[in-house]
């Protein structure tokens, strides 16, 4: 390596003091908030039956965006009987071809009000619109046109010579990548002859109301799409309700093990996407700029809410202290602050429980003897702000080595050897992701094969693309979204 | 002129300052062709795809009101304003030089460019063109742009060009040295050139070694001609002679900051990066202030350290700095052609 033995770690002004960037906000004004949304159920916007709501909130400001409906039993009832009206009497004997020119549709929309999506999810979310508008809203888009091309093709995708779809699907999605979860879930279902009833994070529900109003837009038939916003008890409604013939979840690995409880026993099929804790391993023959920029990609991306985050950084001991010192050297360049600013890397916590359960496991980290590391950044005085953190001298028996933070908190551990690196890499109860950074090619196949992980990336993070399917081993969950395999979780 | 650049003009009259002695570690990588090659191969790597996509995302910053007023301003003052062509003549390099020191005539406020950079022929005609105005001349030499000469033709074109008055000269690499592995002699001719650069007053022109990036191809090989030329005591890095296509890209320019900001790291010294050749419009100019302030540092936001090799660049930051001070564009036939 390049770098003196004792290589300090590189100290200098921030950008802030000679070339400071003007705040480059995007516009609201795109975006037509309304004061209060009700469910979406049979191609309609509906009061829920008991009449409550709930208040989402801007997580970057504290400031609430709108009251939204809260779906009960009742009103999962009536969205699941017009999903499986609609899945009988019109979307399961349309024609492939057919239920693709409306797949296709709905991914002109998106791309056509990405603008207005994209600032929805950054508002709704506190993801920086960097991210919503280069990310989550293509992505979306993508997905549907991905899955728009299969829906007439589906006899040759290898599930047999005329696969049936399942029925109804109930679907229940996280708030990390709200609008991208819905699409993963959606195109997907309706690509194959299924109807669904989906119920957003009760954090996040604005951009699900969106394509709510999308889908009337495409002048889908009532009832295919049906949106349930709601907390925990609606999900539990959707995932419970005999007349649903397929559960998908995305969240965390307890809600994951209560869903797979729920329906043992029954005829319904299950796909779980849940957590996970990623080793990202830092090879001495590294590209060390790359590595280091796919490290923060990896941890700091979306505020690390995202659950193929590589949250344990596992550096090979030879070039740890040149890795970490490029790296908060690195870290001391991201941008933190308003989310819709096209200059911000990182954005806002989503939620004040999410915040508290980051600020619990750093306590912990620390009181377990780790050193903490953060950039000097000054964070807005309302909502929920955490700065990017590092831990550094961390060991597997760590808590912070072992749970799931999901927020911008990397732990930093050292390997020796390749088989180490993979040892400690699979020690985990997850299974989700690794990354793996070497020049050497042979080397990468190697570790590839001994991870226990669903997704490996060699010398990239956090991509993802339709054409790809994505999921977990052991705790993170089974079954498998994206690509032709994804087409099976909604086939018979 | 209102504005005053004291630095770099202090700077190159002085007496030469020794080499900045190396640490021994870097001091015996250039002790031998198998030293150093080895050195450079043990360089980390660049992963293109990785390189390039970091660059791009740079290139997302959105740079207004305040901050664009800065940038421009600081892009003006780092234009080494080019003209290498068979055509040039001394009524063409007076003209540039005019335009150098006054580039809106119509304000006094707008600073000047940092130099201007011709072939060694004309560095007379650029000398008395620009006085002791604090503009620079540059010359490129070297049998600029292939290199294809014998040394000691190379030597008496750097010579020519220092005696004429040139401030700084910019020499181009053996680029069929470096692709055939004699790095030791890629080594030796730049340290050749840097001994010839000096002035019988005991200074010397600042050199700026140009890599060529575009016929180097790879982003390992630019890393690793970038150390070669430091290694050598280059004061600047530079892209490309503007002969050869791709000339500077803002990922190679990125992989050359990386290199300098590594540099210092190793050994203490400060090196400059140019980019030349391709860069026409103020929008990519603030993409480069924004890569070089994010990579390497704010310390390197300096006419001293970084310079954008341009032509047609000047009149667009010109076009966008007077439509930030009126609101409206003024167009091109309000700049002046020269």
């Amino acid at each position: 390596m390049t770098q003196p033995e004792d290589a300090p770690v590189p100290t200098r002004p921030g950008p802030a003091e000679v070339f400071a960037y003007a705040p480059a906000p995007e516009s609201r004004a795109v975006v037509d908030l309304r004061s209060s949304y009700g469910l979406f159920v049979d191609g309609r916007f509906v009061d829920a039956v008991g009449g409550g709501s709930f208040k989402t909130v801007n997580p970057a400001t504290e400031e609430v965006l709108a009251e939204v409906a809260e779906g009960t039993a009742e009103d999962v009832d009536l969205a699941v009987a017009a999903a499986r009206r609609a899945q009988t009497r019109v979307w399961s004997r349309m024609p492939g071809r057919e239920r693709a020119k409306y797949l296709f549709r709905i991914a002109r929309i998106l791309q056509e009000r990405s603008r207005e999506l994209a600032v929805l999810e950054s508002l709704d979310n506190g993801k920086p619109i960097r991210e919503s508008r280069d990310v989550d809203v293509p992505l979306a888009a993508q997905w549907f046109f991905y899955y728009a091309g299969w829906a007439d093709k589906l006899e040759h995708a290898g599930f047999g010579a005329a696969p049936q779809p399942l029925g109804v699907a109930g679907q229940v999605i996280p708030w990390n990548f709200p609008l991208l979860m819905l699409s993963w879930k959606v195109a997907p279902a309706l690509a194959c002859g299924n109807t669904v009833v989906l119920k957003p994070a009760e954090t996040t529900p604005l951009t699900a109301l969106l394509f709510a109003e999308i889908c009337r837009q495409a002048d889908l038939p009532p009832g295919v799409v049906n949106i349930v916003t709601g907390a925990g008890e609606t999900g539990r409604a959707v995932v419970a309700h005999p007349d649903v013939d397929k559960v998908a979840f995305t969240g965390s690995t307890e809600v994951g093990r209560q869903i797979a409880r729920t329906v043992a026993g029954t005829r319904k099929r299950v796909t779980l996407e849940l957590g996970g804790k990623a080793a990202n391993i830092v090879f001495d023959d590294a590209p060390v700029d790359q590595a280091v920029e796919g490290v923060v990609n990896g941890i700091f991306f979306n505020q690390g809410h995202v659950c193929c985050a590589g949250s344990r950084l596992l550096v090979q001991e030879s070039v740890a202290e040149d890795v970490l010192a490029r790296l908060k050297r690195r870290m001391g360049t991201l941008r933190v602050g308003d989310p819709l600013d096209k200059n911000t890397d990182v954005g806002a916590i989503n939620s004040a429980t999410q915040l508290a359960r980051i600020r619990e496991l750093s306590e912990v980290g620390e009181a377990e003897g780790a050193e903490r590391w953060s950039p000097s950044c000054t964070l807005p005085a309302h909502g929920y702000w955490f700065p990017p953190t590092v831990f550094t001298g961390v060991s597997q028996a760590h808590r912070i080595a072992r749970e799931e933070i999901f927020g911008p908190v990397l732990s930093v551990l050292t390997f020796r050897t390749p088989a180490e690196a993979v040892e400690k890499a699979n020690n985990t109860p997850y299974g989700l992701s690794a990354g793996i950074w070497s020049d050497k090619g042979s080397r990468i196949l190697w570790v590839v094969d001994r991870l226990r992980a669903g997704v490996v990336w060699a010398n990239t993070f956090n991509q993802f693309d339709p054409t790809s399917p994505f999921g977990g081993y052991q705790e993170s969950g089974y079954g498998r979204e994206g690509g032709r395999h994804g087409l099976e979780a909604y086939l018979r | 002129m209102a504005t005053s650049r004291p630095t770099y003009a202090d700077a190159v009259t002085q007496t030469v300052a020794p080499t900045t002695p190396l640490p021994a570690r870097l001091d015996d990588a250039t002790s031998s062709d198998a030293t150093l090659r080895r050195f450079l191969h043990g360089l980390p790597g660049v992963d293109q795809v990785g390189a390039e996509a970091r660059a791009a995302t740079l290139g997302t910053r959105s740079i207004k009101t305040t901050a664009k007023a800065f940038g421009l301003d600081l892009a003006i003052r780092m234009v080494d304003l080019t003209t290498l062509e068979g055509q040039d003549t001394p009524g063409k390099v007076r003209a540039l030089c005019a335009k150098a020191m006054r580039p809106d005539p119509l304000d006094p406020g707008c600073p000047e460019t940092a130099a201007v950079c011709v072939y060694p022929d004309l560095v007379a005609t650029a000398r008395q063109a620009l006085g002791d105005s604090g503009v620079h001349v540059a010359s490129v030499a070297t049998a600029f742009p292939s290199g294809r000469a014998a040394l000691d033709v190379k030597l008496a074109d750097v010579r020519h060009a220092v005696a004429d008055g040139a401030d700084e000269v910019d020499m181009v690499i053996d680029r069929g040295a470096f692709l055939s592995g004699r790095y030791l002699r890629v080594l030796e001719e730049v340290v050749a050139v840097r001994e010839a650069c000096a002035r019988p007053d005991g200074s010397r022109a600042h050199l700026k070694v140009i890599l060529e990036t575009g016929e180097l191809a790879t982003y390992d090989n630019v890393r690793r001609a970038s150390w070669l030329a430091m290694l050598a005591g280059a004061d600047f890095i530079k892209t490309s002679t503007g002969k050869v296509q791709p000339a500077a890209t803002l990922p190679v320019t990125m992989v050359m900051v990386e290199a300098v900001r590594d540099f210092r790291d190793a050994t203490g010294a400060t090196v400059g990066v140019k980019p030349a050749g391709g860069i026409r419009t103020s929008k990519d100019a603030l993409k480069y202030l924004v890569m070089v302030n994010e990579v390497a540092g704010p310390d390197w936001l300096d006419p001293d350290l970084f310079r954008f090799g341009a032509s047609s660049l000047l009149n667009d930051l010109l076009m966008q700095r007077t439509k930030m001070a009126t609101g409206r564009y003024t167009g091109p036939d309000y700049v002046t052609l020269d």
